[in-house]
């Protein structure tokens, strides 16, 4: 794992990376009832996580309070020792429709962060051809989000999300909302601008097929007062393929997270 | 050829699907004055009408009056707008403030501005301002609420993607919530123009005017010239129908997401 690590680094790594999240003593209160109690989490950098957990046990508010979104009652956060305002992140939500701007068209929805970080033009554009080469991106940008299937919004909003080279990726279910083909597309595009960049990636997913063929890790969370029941590690190499899913030791993984899931849930 | 011929007749059965039923009602006027059913003072006929709504415009003073009411309109819409969207903006973005004044603006939403002529009379005078004011009050609360609600309904999804991004608060007010609030703002603008043309014509009617299509409309009726009374109503009706098309127009160019 550590020459893994290393290798990812020599490579071409613009991301700015190697700062690994880590979450103590979180507390966190809803409607009056414990959602997290005294809370700790590491989630390593240059890796990708995935959180799989029951309904309801606070998996979104969990991604929400550490990128900043939702305030905490008490505990700490910390990025590889950065506080949050010192730390870039990405975030792609479950709902593309409702996050991207429909006012803007595809190629300014992507430019926007770095508009809004005041890049010049040129560096925009830059960048932007960039990550068209990187996602290999076969449909016209120039078209608003709502002309645009739900696979190539979800991608635009994967790509807005990577333009300024955030630290951390955050995805909420991000294929929640797509059919199958347009999963495993993105999902393996996904899989190849990790591997290129190395950025720490943090997946909650409802899938557990899916969370095991992507993960580095696999965080399984139990019912609510929330803890982490597991921290399950997977090691195939990468590029994973359509073949991993019939590897004996991706069967045993996901055998062995399903048993945890099923003792923790119910 | 055969293709040119089904276009032509496809062309003229799409303009009947669409107007017959104004040509079906001109057709029933024009039978009725015809045989006529109605008393001729009272009703006169389609032609003498247009004739009416011809010459007024061409050279009478249908024209300027038309052009007195649309300009008070406009005058009281720009002051409505420009009330109505800062206010509507500063109340929606603070639920707390929208909240202690919501009694208010749901009790002046359902007082007929027009009950409120004398008291726009006793503050800005017999002139030509208070008509414009109170229109201006009627069409601004109208906008006011709509752009309150629109600010508040904001999707949270797209305010949480921007700050994630670290765009400035100010910023996102801007590039996100003024964008969200527009498809809002507009019902609440197509609402006002229309609004406040009901109310300047009531006003001309009734608040000692010498012009504009309300007076026009009363005088004619004052001294039996029917032809002439029906060709300001229809003149008013254009007035309306027109400013109505022009917002929605606008807003189709504009707002090409509603709906999406």
């Amino acid at each position: 794992m550590k020459v893994n690590y290393l290798e990812h680094q020599t490579k071409v790594n613009p991301h700015q990376t190697g700062l690994d999240i880590s979450v103590s003593g979180l507390t966190k209160y809803l409607d009056g009832k414990p959602l997290y109690e005294d809370f700790d989490l590491h989630i390593s950098s240059q890796k990708i996580t995935c959180i799989f957990g029951p309904n309801g046990c606070g998996k979104s508010t969990l991604l929400n309070m550490i990128s900043g979104l939702v305030p905490i009652d008490s505990g700490q956060l910390s990025f590889g020792g950065k506080p949050r305002s010192e730390v870039s992140l990405g975030y792609v939500f479950q709902n593309y429709r409702d996050a991207l701007f429909p006012w803007l068209r595809a190629i300014q929805n992507i430019e926007y962060p770095l508009l809004s970080a005041g890049f010049s033009r040129l560096k925009r554009r830059a960048r932007v051809e960039e990550l068209i080469h990187q996602f290999n991106v076969g449909f016209d940008l120039s078209r608003y989000p709502y002309e645009l299937s739900g696979g190539q919004q979800q991608l635009v909003s994967i790509m807005r999300a990577l333009a300024t080279r955030p630290h951390v990726l955050f995805l909420d279910e991000p294929f929640s909302a797509l059919d199958y083909e347009a999963t495993l597309a993105i999902r393996d595009k996904l899989q190849d601008v990790f591997v290129e960049t190395g950025v720490t990636i943090v997946m909650i997913s409802h899938d557990l097929e899916e969370a095991v063929y992507l993960a580095d890790h696999i965080l399984l969370l139990t019912k609510r007062p929330t803890r982490i029941a597991e921290r399950v590690v997977f090691n195939a190499s990468r590029p994973r393929t359509l073949e991993t899913l019939s590897d004996p030791e991706f069967v045993r993984i996901k055998a062995h997270s399903l048993e945890v899931f099923r003792r923790e849930a119910s | 050829m055969a293709k040119a011929k089904l276009h032509f007749s496809s062309g003229v059965s799409s303009f009947l699907i669409a107007n017959t039923g104004t040509l079906l009602i001109l057709l029933i006027w024009w039978v009725v004055t015809a045989l006529q059913l109605i008393n001729p003072v009272l009703l006169p006929s389609p032609v003498a009408t247009f004739v009416a709504l011809w010459e007024g415009m061409a050279g009478g003073g249908l024209l300027l009056d038309f052009w007195l009411t649309l300009y008070r309109s406009l005058y009281a819409f720009v002051i409505a707008a420009v009330l109505g969207i800062q206010i509507g903006i500063l109340l929606g973005a603070n639920e707390n403030l929208y909240r202690s004044f919501e009694f208010l603006i749901d009790f002046f939403r359902s007082t007929p501005a027009t009950a409120m002529f004398p008291l726009f009379l006793v503050v800005f005078g017999i002139g030509d301002f208070s008509k414009v004011a109170v229109a201006a009050f009627a069409g601004g609360l109208v906008i006011f609420f709509n752009v309150a609600y629109g600010v508040m309904n904001t999707r949270k999804t797209r305010i949480m993607a921007a700050r994630i991004m670290g765009t400035p608060r100010w910023r996102v007010f801007f590039d996100v919530i003024f964008f969200e609030t527009l498809p809002q703002t507009f019902i609440g603008l197509r609402t006002a123009i229309s609004l406040t043309l009901v109310v300047i014509i009531v006003a001309e009617m009734f608040i000692g005017s010498t012009n504009g299509m309300g007076q026009r409309i009363i005088d004619a009726q004052q001294v039996f010239d029917m032809p002439d009374m029906y060709a300001s109503i229809i003149a008013t009706g254009i007035m309306g129908y027109g400013l109505n098309q022009l917002f929605l127009l606008t807003e189709n160019k504009f707002i090409h997401w509603k709906g999406r």
